[in-house]
């Protein structure tokens, strides 16, 4: 049983307690509360040198130094403080880096609301999971035999057949019904591989259609995509050693993972709002009256400084594009203005969660968006690798990772 | 009389409320009957979401879960409340509700019911000690029981 430490303030108290044990329970985890002797709380905190007022932030740090010092024994950790509050986000933010900088243990960072659910919380927890119990899977480094991975993402579902570290069939589509998406996408990527179904030896899916294709195709793997993703990511990217940073933009949720040696240990994952999602880029193509494929392209000719654009909420940030239409701005300046909201909230939300390495891989099927990789180039100083068939991650990962399950290899 | 105690869990308030015949309103009864209905599943403290909502009479929704969660709890008391004792600075040992902001709040809707409060310094020696054990008497005793 996998032991997740919890350094936390006000999720009792906002009844969402019991709804981080179910996620955990879940995924094979066990939430644990590390013991603090009472006498050691003030010394603590005068170490770590941010002194809250708060008892139970001092607590949390107290906590945290238990782990680090290791007189407390956990697998991962998850930090969490409610959401909004300005002297718990600062101590959850400065925790982080504290687990990271005196542990090797996986650590995640949630805000939460009184309406936080299990479900919110479950890829997170998995991924944790992951990152502990398959360290000699997650170190997998070529794909053996002729295997399969599905990612049932939001927007898109994908499929991809391997054999022996080669890619021989891929197809993509849009995700309506999760079965028929699959099948597919499925059907396509075995005609092109020119093989059948029968012929593939293990079956690896990802996304938030996993658990329900996991069932239908008997996979191997059934796996989050956090891990998952950075798997494909470093193996498409060939980058399998060494550090990296990898950005991948989906259509509900954003996520930015850090990996050493091919090997996920620490990621952030979006999800609160839409406004620094792909599905924004959607709108906003649709809005344009543009296929989201040439949205790219359309934002590399525009100039986003002349468009005051960067809103939290998709909503809002819709508003914005009509009001600069109707100002008399191109739709090529509107373009590129949406293009770097996403990027300048991925960099606000995500990427400060995280120890930003290089190089940096963007994926996701917003990756082909070219003009949100020039964002993204803008606002880290540098442009990020996107290497071939980045929107594949999901489904190369899962075919790759699938692999190891297969006998003699 | 109903005298609330803050910090609302401090044993050492509680005692001395009861001990100069007053009864301390404490959060440890209002969260005994929270903890010991089993239809509830919401461990520890089996706060809800309804409970959170509750809290939404003291606090806007702006203000983070976790102080709404606490003065859906502590609301009902300081309306209960008929005279308080606040202790400044008192060290979490000596009791505490985790959340510094709940705590200011709680003060401020004490001061705003208009009722007897009498406001304590924490001791930090035996004499001062001693000096704050009798002022507190002193206000005890002077409320009509």
């Amino acid at each position: 049983m996998i032991k997740i430490a919890q350094l936390s303030c006000g999720t009792d108290y906002s009844g969402v307690q019991s709804e981080i044990e179910k996620a955990a329970e879940a995924v094979g985890a066990r939430m644990v509360y590390p013991d603090v002797d009472m006498e050691r709380i003030n010394s603590a905190v005068e170490k770590f040198g941010f002194n809250p007022v708060s008892p139970q932030l001092k607590l949390m740090i107290a906590r945290a130094e238990s782990l680090a010092e290791k007189r407390y024994d956990a697998d991962a950790v998850f930090i969490s403080s409610c959401f909004r509050c300005a002297e718990a986000a600062l101590v959850r933010t400065e925790l982080r880096k504290y687990i990271q900088n005196n542990t090797r243990l996986p650590v995640v960072t949630y805000s939460f609301t009184e309406r936080t659910k299990a479900g919110q919380l479950l890829t997170r927890m998995e991924a944790l999971v992951t990152i502990v119990e398959r360290k000699e899977l997650l170190a997998r480094e070529r794909q053996v035999g002729l295997t399969m991975g599905i990612d049932s993402g939001s927007s898109t579902t994908k499929a991809m057949v391997l054999r022996d570290n080669e890619i021989i069939g891929k197809a993509w589509t849009p995700t309506a019904d999760v079965f028929s998406s699959a099948e597919t996408a499925v059907s396509e990527a075995l005609a092109q591989a020119g093989v059948k179904m029968s012929d593939i030896e293990a079956i690896g899916t990802t996304g938030y259609g996993r658990f329900t294709l996991g069932k239908k195709y008997n996979a191997k793997l059934v796996q989050e995509e956090l891990t998952v993703n950075s798997k494909g990511a470093v193996w498409l990217a060939d980058r399998q050693k060494g550090e990296a940073t990898i950005i991948d933009i989906g259509g509900m949720d954003n996520k930015a993972i850090t990996v050493r040696d091919g090997i996920p240990d620490n990621f952030t994952m979006g999800g609160i709002c839409a406004g620094a999602s792909g599905r924004f880029l959607e709108l906003t193509a649709k809005r344009l009256k543009v296929e989201i494929t040439e949205l790219g392209a359309l934002a590399d000719k525009g100039d986003y400084r002349k468009v005051q654009m960067n809103s939290y909420c998709s909503i809002f940030g819709i508003q914005d594009l009509v009001t600069s239409l109707a100002a008399g701005h191109t739709i090529e300046d509107v373009a590129s203005a949406a293009c770097h909201s996403v990027a300048e909230q991925i960099y606000e939300q995500q990427l400060q969660e995280i120890d930003v390495r290089q190089p940096v891989i963007q994926v996701g099927g917003t990756s082909l968006i070219s003009g949100l990789v020039t964002a993204v180039e803008h606002t880290l100083g540098q442009r990020p690798i996107v290497p071939p068939n980045s929107q594949y991650i999901g489904a190369a990962g899962a075919a790759l990772l699938s692999s190891g399950f297969l006998e003699g290899h | 009389m109903k005298v609330l105690i803050v910090p609302p869990n401090s044993l050492i308030l509680f005692d001395l409320v009861e001990r100069f015949g007053h009864e301390p309103l404490s959060v440890m009864a209002a969260l005994q009957e929270k903890i010991e209905n089993r239809e509830i599943e919401s461990p520890p403290m089996n706060i809800t979401v309804d409970d959170v909502k509750k809290g939404l009479k003291y606090a806007g929704i702006e203000v983070p879960s976790g102080i709404r969660g606490r003065l859906a709890v502590y609301g009902p008391l300081i309306e209960q409340a008929e005279a308080a004792v606040i202790m400044e600075d008192a060290p979490f040992m000596f009791g505490c509700v985790g959340c510094a902001r709940t705590n200011e709040m709680m003060k401020l809707l004490i001061r705003k019911r208009k009722i007897p409060v009498i406001e304590l310094d924490y001791p930090s020696n035996e004499d001062e000690a001693k000096a704050m054990v009798a002022k507190l008497k002193a206000f005890l005793e002077g409320l009509k029981k």
